[in-house]
C-alpha cells in the first residue's frame, strides 16, 4: 500500500463513522454543532495519532500475552495529557464535551487501529494511518455537527442564517439518531451508485 | 425521596442510552433478541454496581488523599477492566449457571463506555456511597430497558420490507431516534 493509500483510506473506505460504525457514542454524544463535532474529531484524532506512534515505537517490546492491557495504559496516558491541555487551553470545548474527552479510553476506533494497524507496521505509516483514520472520523463529526446545526438552530459554524430557531428536535437527543440514520442511508445511496 | 428522584432520573429522564449517548455499541449490536438484550442487561447491571463501588472507594480513598485526581481515567479504566476480568474467574468457580448465563457478554462489557463513564460521572455529581450505588444500579437498569424495548422494536422490523438503502443501522437508528423521542415525554417528571 503506498503512504496515500494509507492516508486516504481512513476518509472514505474506511470511514470510522460511516462505514465501519466504530465510536458510535462520541460522534451521537458531541455533535450538537458543528463546532462541537469538529473539536471532538480533533481531540480523538490527536490521541489516535500519538497512540499509533507510540505503539508502533513499542511494538516490539510488548509480549504478545499482555498487549492489549499495554495498549490501554498508553491509550489511557495519552487521554490524560489531552484532558490537561484542554482544560488549559480551550475550557469552554472541555466543558462542552465534557465526559466524553475521558471516554475517548474505551473509543474502539483507538484500539481497533492500535491492534490493527500500528502493531504490525512501522513508525510512519502508523502516524499516517492514524492521521487519516482522524481526519475521516473528523469529517464526518463535523458533517453530522454541521447537518443537526443547521436544522436545529439555523446556523452553520455559529454564523445564523436563518432568523428565528431551527426544528429544536434535531440539537436534542433523538435528532442525533435520525440525522445520522438518514446521513447513513445518503452515504450508501451514494456509494452504491459508485459503484 | 432523594433516592427515588435519583432512581427516576437514572431511569427515564436522563437515560443513559437514550438521552447521554453512552453504551451505543451494545445498544445496536446486540439488540437484535429479546432474551439476548436482557442478558446482557443483567450482566452491565451487576459489573456497574460493582464497578462504581470500586471507582468510588478509589477516588476518596486513594486519588483525593494522595492529590492525584488527573489519575483518575487511567486508574478507572484499569480497574474495570481488572474487574470485569475478575467476575468472569470468579462466576466460573461459583455459579457455573450465572456464568453460563452472562458468560458470553464479559468480555464485552470492559469496553462498554456506559460503564466508564458511569464511574466518572458519580464523581463529577459528588454523589456520596449510598447515592453512587443507587445511582449506578437505576442507570444500569434504564439501560437494561432501553436494550429490550429497542430489541422488541428490532424484533418487528425484521419481518418488514425495508428500503434497501435503509437496511439494517440507518433503520435501526431512525427508530431509536423515535425511542428517543418517546423518552423526552419524561423530562418534566423531576
Amino acid at each position: 500500500m503506498s503512504k496515500l493509500q494509507i492516508l486516504t483510506k481512513g476518509i472514505f473506505k474506511e470511514n470510522p463513522s460511516f462505514v465501519l460504525m466504530l465510536g458510535m457514542c462520541p460522534t451521537l454524544g458531541t455533535t450538537t454543532s458543528a463546532i462541537n463535532g469538529m473539536g471532538m474529531g480533533i481531540a480523538t484524532m490527536f490521541v489516535l495519532v500519538m497512540s499509533n506512534i507510540v505503539i508502533s515505537l513499542v511494538k516490539n517490546l510488548v509480549p504478545g500475552k499482555i498487549r492489549i492491557p499495554a495498549y490501554i495504559v498508553i491509550i489511557a496516558t495519552l487521554v490524560t495529557v489531552l484532558q490537561l491541555l484542554m482544560e488549559a487551553y480551550v475550557p469552554a470545548l472541555y466543558e462542552t464535551l465534557g465526559v466524553f474527552i475521558p471516554l475517548i479510553v474505551v473509543n474502539c476506533i483507538i484500539l481497533g487501529r492500535a491492534e490493527a494497524f500500528a502493531s504490525k507496521n512501522n513508525v510512519v505509516d502508523s502516524a499516517l494511518d492514524g492521521l487519516g483514520i482522524g481526519l475521516g472520523f473528523t469529517m464526518a463529526l463535523t458533517l453530522l455537527g454541521a447537518v443537526r446545526e443547521m436544522l436545529g438552530a439555523g446556523s452553520i459554524f455559529g454564523f445564523k442564517f436563518v432568523a428565528g430557531d431551527g426544528i429544536l428536535l434535531f440539537v436534542l437527543a433523538p435528532g442525533a439518531f435520525i440525522a445520522l440514520g438518514y446521513l447513513l442511508v445518503i452515504f450508501n445511496k451514494l456509494t452504491s451508485k459508485l459503484r | 425521596m432523594e433516592y427515588f428522584i435519583i432512581i427516576i432520573a437514572a431511569i427515564f429522564v436522563n437515560n443513559i442510552v437514550l438521552a447521554q449517548f453512552l453504551g451505543i455499541c451494545p445498544f445496536l449490536g446486540v439488540s437484535n433478541k429479546v432474551s439476548t438484550s436482557l442478558g446482557m442487561g443483567a450482566a452491565v447491571t451487576f459489573v456497574m454496581a460493582l464497578a462504581s463501588l470500586a471507582a468510588y472507594l478509589l477516588q476518596y480513598e486513594v486519588l483525593v488523599p494522595l492529590k492525584i485526581e488527573y489519575m483518575q481515567t487511567i486508574v478507572f479504566i484499569l480497574v474495570i477492566a481488572t474487574l470485569v476480568q475478575m467476575v468472569e474467574i470468579i462466576l466460573k468457580k461459583v455459579s457455573p449457571a450465572l456464568y453460563q448465563a452472562l458468560g458470553v457478554f464479559l468480555p464485552l462489557i470492559t469496553t462498554n463506555c456506559a460503564v466508564l463513564g458511569v464511574a466518572i460521572l458519580l464523581v463529577q455529581k459528588e454523589y456520596n456511597l449510598g447515592q453512587s450505588v443507587v445511582f449506578s444500579t437505576a442507570t444500569a437498569i434504564g439501560f437494561t430497558l432501553a436494550l429490550v424495548l429497542f430489541a422488541g422494536i428490532r424484533e418487528r422490523l425484521d419481518m418488514e420490507d425495508v428500503p434497501k438503502s435503509m437496511k439494517g443501522v440507518p433503520i435501526a437508528l431512525v427508530s431509536a431516534g423515535i425511542l428517543a423521542m418517546a423518552f423526552m415525554g419524561f423530562s418534566g417528571l423531576v
